[in-house]
């Protein structure tokens, strides 16, 4: 991790600290004064969780013989066992469509944004933004009704040309439903993050690029693009981990697409499903520590061959 | 923008025609699933089954009706659900800000001991799915006797890493360490330092972290879903939820629940979007910080 944090040169500070050198201890202690609470936080909700999800994770529980200590075994289980396979093979399809859409999306959308400015731009602009205001619930509730054949009004428009609405919710096409919805739901958030980087961009380099022969096309590509590289990583980061843990929206669904999703839809909802509905909380544990294990193991990788091009942390 | 005159500005609304139109096109599209909720809470329930126009009003509207239906079905546990999600917002939100604010500062502003080590985790930490800590955090608690309580939300919801991480970078750049030394030879204590000098500089940021950490809470559905078994301890998240669940499951019994969600759905998303028109200036500078460093 050292290597990404990018640390700034503390020149000037070393230099102040070093004048009252005695104050080191007291340095010390108000430094952990401040981060303590958090520290605690951080212990008591993420590392015992995680290390405590471990430890279950290496027991079984059995109706004869009580619980017992298998060691990897669940992970083994879980690796051949099918509905955790398909959860995790759909979560990876939908991250690889899903993902690059939703950043060409927010991306294409804030190079208008920067590149227009006029009162309706602004008005698009919070417009856009918008559903990030939603809990991800709600956004798959409203989806739902608009997707459902009997309040939506899909079968209207489709029933205009004489054709019968696809059913977003069954078959196949619930990929392409749930797709939908989270381009819909996040596009705008990192729209606004790419939208502030580039506002950030000093000005004065489009004009040197304009006198130097370069059209609007040429500025968005070689200058807006690349000096924005840390703000895309950023929001590259945070949809991989949003939608390999994909939840919310398939769980709120569920109902209303019986048949096409499953309780072993995602990796996330098998997990709840053996912990909550069948007890079975050292697999369900097992599933939770090899998914988060997944995610910031693909993150990391991702964040470590992307550092050279200015990583944002 | 009175400033900006010249012959671009003058030329802009004829060259971006297409482009405007592009972004209308955009607004209808993000704008769609909240005007079909608007509209259809109007409606009761001949208007909603009654096959007629989805996306415009039909038969009576009925705001108040639909409202009064809202708030006083099941002995109001709807207006329950929207108070318990408005405390799990502010004491997670302004839980979570003041210890990422207090970290925030400390891992920018003082040399600690294993502070690069301390940090390198929290980093680590932001790569961590909130969802994979939900089961076994489920599991302590109820060893511990706090599931089904107020605590077992707010509780990890005072965990936000990227918090920390925005105020670090913020305090880093936003508050010079001169300004802090001078408070320190003028005899401020380090407490009366941060309070006086360092938290008003870092203000944008404390709203951004505030209103990111809030959301968060308003819109978790995971954690209170494992945790809760009470619906009268619901957020409305896991409220309509349920409703959605059992309207779904009993399809043509269940005509005024439908309702009941559609307007359930437009007054839960009513607080958030005021909040975030009304902190607009606020967050907008906030959030650059992230992206840019």
């Amino acid at each position: 991790m050292t290597l990404l944090i990018g640390e700034r040169a503390p020149r000037a500070q070393q230099q102040t600290h070093r004048i009252r050198g005695k104050v080191h201890l007291r340095e010390h202690l108000m430094g952990w004064a401040f981060v303590g609470p958090f520290a605690i936080v951080f212990l008591a909700f993420l590392i015992a969780p995680l290390a405590y999800a471990l430890y279950l994770s290496l027991f079984q529980k059995r109706l004869i013989g009580g619980t017992s200590f298998v060691f990897l075994d669940n992970y083994a289980k879980a690796f051949t066992d099918p509905s955790f396979l398909s959860g995790s093979w759909f979560v990876i399809r939908f991250s690889l469509v899903a993902i690059p859409l939703q950043i060409v999306v927010a991306l294409a959308m804030a190079l208008v944004l920067d590149a227009v400015t006029s009162l309706f731009t602004r008005f698009s602009r919070l417009m856009i933004f918008l559903p990030y205001a939603i809990p991800t619930v709600i956004g798959a509730v409203m989806w739902g009704f608009l997707y459902s054949r009997s309040f939506g009004p899909l079968s209207d428009v489709f029933g205009l040309f004489g054709a019968t609405a696809p059913d977003f919710l069954g078959g196949n096409l619930v990929f392409y439903g749930l797709l939908n919805i989270v381009t819909w739901q996040w596009a705008g958030y990192y729209m606004i993050i790419l939208y502030a980087a580039l506002q950030g961009i000093d000005s004065t380099l489009y004009e040197a690029a304009r006198m130097d022969g370069a059209g609007k096309w040429q500025i968005a590509v070689r200058i807006k693009i690349p000096l924005i590289t840390p703000a895309l990583v950023l929001i590259l980061v945070f949809s991989l981990i949003g939608t390999l843990q994909f939840f919310n929206e398939p769980q709120i669904l569920r109902y209303l697409a019986a048949g096409t999703i499953d309780s072993d839809f995602t990796p996330n909802m098998y997990a709840y499903q053996q912990a909550f509905a069948l007890a079975n909380f050292n697999y369900g544990s097992a599933i939770s520590f090899a998914l988060g294990g997944v995610v910031f193991v693909c993150v990391y990788a991702f964040l470590f061959f992307t550092r050279k091009r200015r990583s944002f942390l | 923008m009175a400033d900006r005159t010249g012959a671009r500005a003058r030329r802009r609304p004829q060259r971006h025609l297409p482009l405007q139109l592009l972004l209308g096109f955009l607004v209808v599209y993000f704008l769609v699933p909240f005007w079909w909720v608007v509209v259809n809470s109007a409606k009761d329930a001949p208007g909603l089954f009654g096959g007629g126009n989805t996306l415009w009003f039909s038969g009576r509207i009925d705001y108040l009706g639909n409202l009064e239906q809202l708030f006083t079905y099941d002995g109001g546990i709807y207006g329950r659900w929207i108070l318990n999600s408005t405390l799990y917002a502010f004491a997670g939100g302004i839980g979570a800000t003041v210890l990422a604010v207090l970290a925030g500062y400390g891992f920018a502003k003082y040399r600690f001991a294993a502070r690069r080590f301390s940090f390198a985790v929290v980093l680590g930490a932001l790569m961590v799915p909130a969802t994979a800590l939900v089961i076994p955090t489920f599991i302590m608690f109820s060893r511990l006797g706090l599931t089904n309580t107020v605590w077992a939300v707010i509780l990890p919801s005072l965990l936000n890493p990227f918090g920390v991480y925005l105020m670090h970078v913020y305090a880093r750049d936003a508050v010079p360490d001169e300004i802090l030394d001078a408070a320190r030879v003028d005899g401020a204590g380090e407490v009366r330092t941060f309070l006086r000098i360092a938290l008003p500089l870092m203000r944008p940021a404390v709203v951004t972290v505030l209103l990111l950490s809030a959301v968060a809470s308003w819109n978790n559905y995971f954690l209170p879903l494992a945790m809760l078994s009470d619906n009268r301890l619901f957020p409305v998240t896991v409220g309509l939820g349920l409703w959605q669940g059992v309207a779904s499951a009993n399809n043509a019994g269940s005509t005024s629940l439908w309702s009941l969600i559609i307007m359930g759905a437009l007054v839960s998303v009513i607080p958030l979007v005021i909040a975030f028109f009304s902190l607009q200036r606020y967050w907008r500078g906030g959030l650059s910080v992230g992206g840019l460093r």
